[in-house]
């Protein structure tokens, strides 16, 4: 298990520097500066221009500055925004703790009702029950996620009233992030009220960023249980008389977990990088909405250093499936 | 007796509900549209980051009368100038408190030392402060202040005198911006001596009506009443900024009463805004002009004529029409109504095709020619839609044989291009800074921006002496008439089409009392009250 382990491990170097090297020629690919971004219509001195870019970096040649950057990263150092000049390591993580929380609270949801919705779809092939859930989860998997925001919003907080509009506590509690997950931090404070508050934020956000994900766990639980109920230890396991409800939740669930598991790992990396545009619509403090304000402004320390981060993290959870795949099923520790 | 006992203990509740109610903390929320880039105004270009710092913790020495562009003293009770108009003697005002916070407590009030560090910081390369969170100081740079100011002394602890290189007019409106914010220099150096002066641009102290309480990253900011503020304490207690990206985001906030005010507003969504009753939608005129520029070094548009021609060709009304959906207003001048010395007797460029034809005949384009129009890529305030914009020009211009294409570059790409004067037309526009006509006409006009923000590479010596004297004589009506001339000028040589001034909306709970539009597009909030 632990030679599995270091094996899955060594995979991951490559895969890391291949993210720096993209990342950095594909943003310098994008034409724009950022110092003239930033002068506007205002336009900037020439002599001025050379001297910022200059204290910027930005006037060694391109091979210079990755090398410059890369062996920066191994000291753990990510630069500085140009924006707001401050560390990026400090601006990932200060606002890391809301993505997490949310993509956290989408897969809860995602997994709650997805999994559910796909053993019935599978063990009640063929009825109303299977086409209806499939019908649903197709529509779920197509809706653009800014309009289905904005419909969500419109009705439950607009129409109805029921939850908050958008943010991450109501602008009355006035609490300081301790930990930058608002669920605990109001928890914390003495504030009555404030963790409800930050309970009804996340509502509506989560149900969003989660539809995606839940019809696609929904669908590939329902496929994966078609096909393990085809197996003949189930035909046995019904063969000896055990209960419906054994041979599902025991005997079929546990070996089409895999593939869904292996969903599940690859929709939460997704759900860290792709939260963009639920943390647009519910102004969201999170890192999506941040690395695509980089972008627009050609913060080249903030685009980089965010996705590298992101990547680092989505490699892991990737690593993490895996090993959790050699613990469910023992074949692949062995083979592979 | 039961019962009168029952009474009396309802009315006692009544009452303390009335108090509890009455000594309820004013909150104010207003929806932002995006996160500030910092705390400390000179080191950022960003409105948003003025909107959450210069406007509300820092003053100026002078300040802009709110919800208009006249100049009133601010920290500075009055100034004297020398003949000459280069020397500029600001006396101070006295007894005014720096903010106390969790993090800084002042031990001295205001005084010259805050002025000379807030600009020797941005001017004196080798000052502590120079490099600190990585200081470029683009405004400072922008206003031409490090040529223009020689010298800042302090004569005593109330007087500070700026000594400049040149007699500049526009000089007292400049110290109104956002740029020209007082720091405490006590602050600065007790951060210094902590090894912590990053801090100091993160954490601001200031004069301000508001005192900043907290930030959490692309989400709050958070502001108190600073309850020693010189001119008194302002009239709500809390101010909350909710930083909402999305227009539609901030339009459902404020319908379902989360905010009390939001700016920039989808143009789609003013109709029902309009009809929405608990909603008052206040409109101004935003201090903006956009435009379409000849480059007027390139042929044919160094001939006159054809630069006119193409000016009657355009019809203004269908793309305010069609562009701004209602938001905009046509322009004549190049400077916006609400600046001083706008020329209401100029008169614009009237649509017609014929007379357009005929003057590009007189011209010798009889059969019309080829030519550009670049389009920006991005939406401003003063061109929401430039592409569309340029299909229309385009369409107006092929009925008089004027074949043009039109271009687009990325946003840096086409500053740029366009400064080096690539383009042969190109639509492009400006916000002004600080409500002097100066900061139109010479800056987009004069002889000296050419190769710059001059995108018509128009250089017109009697337009350029109107405008270079007025910048030397500090009578604003003398003033006034040289501009007004200007602009006379400028109309007859037509180096520009004028097409547009945005017209600004700012939706608003009808709670919100006595908020004024900042012409500068600001938001301003001292003085501005809640109806319970």
């Amino acid at each position: 298990m632990v030679q599995f382990f270091f094996r899955r491990f060594f995979h991951v170097f490559p895969a890391f520097i291949g993210v720096t090297l993209l990342t950095f020629s594909l943003i310098h690919l994008i034409p724009g500066d950022p110092v003239e971004l930033r002068a506007g219509e205002r336009g900037i001195d020439p002599a001025r221009h050379a001297e910022i870019k200059a204290e910027m970096g930005l006037d060694k040649p391109l091979y210079i500055q990755y090398f410059r950057y890369i062996s920066n990263v191994f000291k753990g150092d990510l630069g500085k925004s140009y924006v707001t000049k401050k560390p990026i390591i400090e601006e990932f993580f200060t606002l890391f703790p809301a993505t997490l929380e949310l993509s956290f609270c989408a897969m809860i949801f995602a997994a709650l009702f997805g999994l559910p919705a796909g053993i019935i779809a599978g063990v009640k092939r063929g009825t109303p029950f299977d086409h209806t859930i499939m019908a649903v989860s197709l529509t779920g998997y197509s809706m653009p996620i800014f309009w289905w925001g904005l419909l969500m919003i419109l009705f439950f907080s607009v129409f109805l009233g029921w939850t908050p509009v958008s943010g991450r506590l109501s602008a009355l509690y006035w609490i300081e992030p301790d930990t930058g997950f608002m669920l605990i931090d109001t928890l914390m404070s003495d504030e009555p009220g404030a963790f409800k508050s930050a309970l009804s934020h996340l509502i509506l956000p989560s149900i969003v960023l989660g539809t995606i994900p839940l019809a696609v766990i929904a669908r590939m639980t329902r496929s994966s249980m078609l096909e393990v109920l085809k197996e003949d230890y189930v035909r046995t396991a019904k063969a000896k008389g055990l209960s419906d409800r054994r041979v599902i939740l025991v005997h079929a669930l546990r070996n089409a977990m895999i593939p869904v598991i292996t969903v599940i790992g690859l929709q939460t990396g997704v759900l860290l990088a792709g939260a963009i545009l639920t943390e647009t619509i519910f102004a969201w403090p999170g890192v999506g909405k941040w690395i695509l304000e980089s972008i627009s402004r050609r913060d080249y320390p903030a685009i980089q250093g965010g996705i590298l981060i992101i990547a680092t993290l989505i490699i892991f959870v990737n690593l993490g499936v895996d090993v959790l795949y050699g613990i469910i099923n023992p074949r692949i520790r062995y083979t592979s | 007796m039961k019962r009168r006992k029952l009474v009396s203990v309802a009315s006692i509740a009544v009452l303390f509900c009335m108090l509890a109610v009455s000594a309820q903390a004013k909150t104010l929320v207003f929806c932002s549209e995006g996160s500030p880039e910092g705390f400390t105004p000179a080191l950022y270009t960003a409105g948003t980051t003025f909107d959450a710092s210069s406007r509300q913790i820092f003053d100026k020495l002078s300040m802009f009368e709110r919800g208009t562009t006249k100049i009133v003293p601010g920290l500075a009770t009055s100034w004297d100038i020398s003949p000459d108009g280069t020397v500029y003697t600001f006396h101070l005002r006295k007894g005014v408190k720096f903010h106390t916070t969790s993090y800084f407590k002042p031990t001295r009030d205001f005084n010259a030392d805050d002025v000379i560090f807030s600009f020797w910081r941005q001017h004196d390369k080798n000052h502590p402060y120079h490099k600190v969170s990585g200081g470029t100081y683009e405004y400072y740079a922008g206003m031409s202040m490090p040529s223009l100011i020689k010298s800042i002394e302090k004569k005593d602890d109330y007087t500070v005198v700026f000594t400049l290189t040149k007699p500049n007019a526009p000089f007292i409106a400049n110290m109104a911006m956002d740029f020209a914010s007082i720091h405490s220099a006590e602050y600065a150096n007790k951060m210094l001596v902590a090894k912590t002066p990053e801090e100091f641009d993160q954490k601001p102290i200031g004069t301000g009506p508001f005192v900043f309480v907290s930030y959490q990253k692309d989400s709050t900011i958070r502001f108190q009443a600073f309850d020693k503020y010189w001119a008194g304490k302002a009239k709500i207690d809390k101010l909350v900024f909710s930083i909402t990206p999305d227009a539609s985001v901030r339009y459902a906030k404020l319908k379902a009463g989360e905010a009390h005010l939001m700016p920039y507003p989808n143009p789609a969504d003013l109709a029902a805004m309009k009809k929405d009753p608990n909603i008052n939608l206040m409109e101004q005129e935003g201090l903006n002009v956009g435009y379409l520029a000849f480059n007027t070094k390139k042929e044919p548009f160094t001939n006159v004529k054809v630069r006119q021609a193409l000016s009657i060709a355009i019809n203004k009304n269908a793309i305010l029409e069609a562009v701004f959906q209602g938001a905009g207003k046509v322009a004549k001048n190049p400077i916006p109504p609400t600046i001083w010395s706008y020329n209401d007797a100029v008169k614009d460029y009237e649509y017609n095709v014929a007379a357009a034809k005929k003057l590009l005949a007189e011209a010798g384009f009889a059969n019309g020619f080829e030519t550009d129009i670049w389009a920006m890529p991005v939406q401003r305030p003063y061109n929401p839609n430039a592409k569309r914009m340029a299909e229309m020009i385009q369409e107006d211009w092929s009925k008089i044989g004027v074949k043009a294409k039109i271009i687009s570059y990325e946003w840096g790409e086409y500053l740029k291009r366009s400064m080096a004067g690539e383009h042969t037309s190109l639509l492009l526009g400006w916000t002004g800074d600080n409500g002097d006509p100066d900061n139109f006409l010479a800056v987009l006009l004069g002889c000296d921006a050419v190769g710059g923000s001059n995108r018509a590479q128009w250089c017109y010596k009697p337009f350029d002496d109107l405008i270079m004297k007025a910048t030397q004589v500090s009578d604003q009506a003398e003033r006034t008439k040289l501009y007004q001339q200007a602009q006379v000028a400028f109309k007859e040589q037509a180096p520009w089409v004028t097409i547009a001034h945005s017209v600004v909306f700012k939706p608003m709970s009808k709670k919100v009392v006595d908020f004024k539009i900042d012409p500068f597009g600001g938001h301003v909030f001292y003085g501005v009250d809640l109806k319970e």
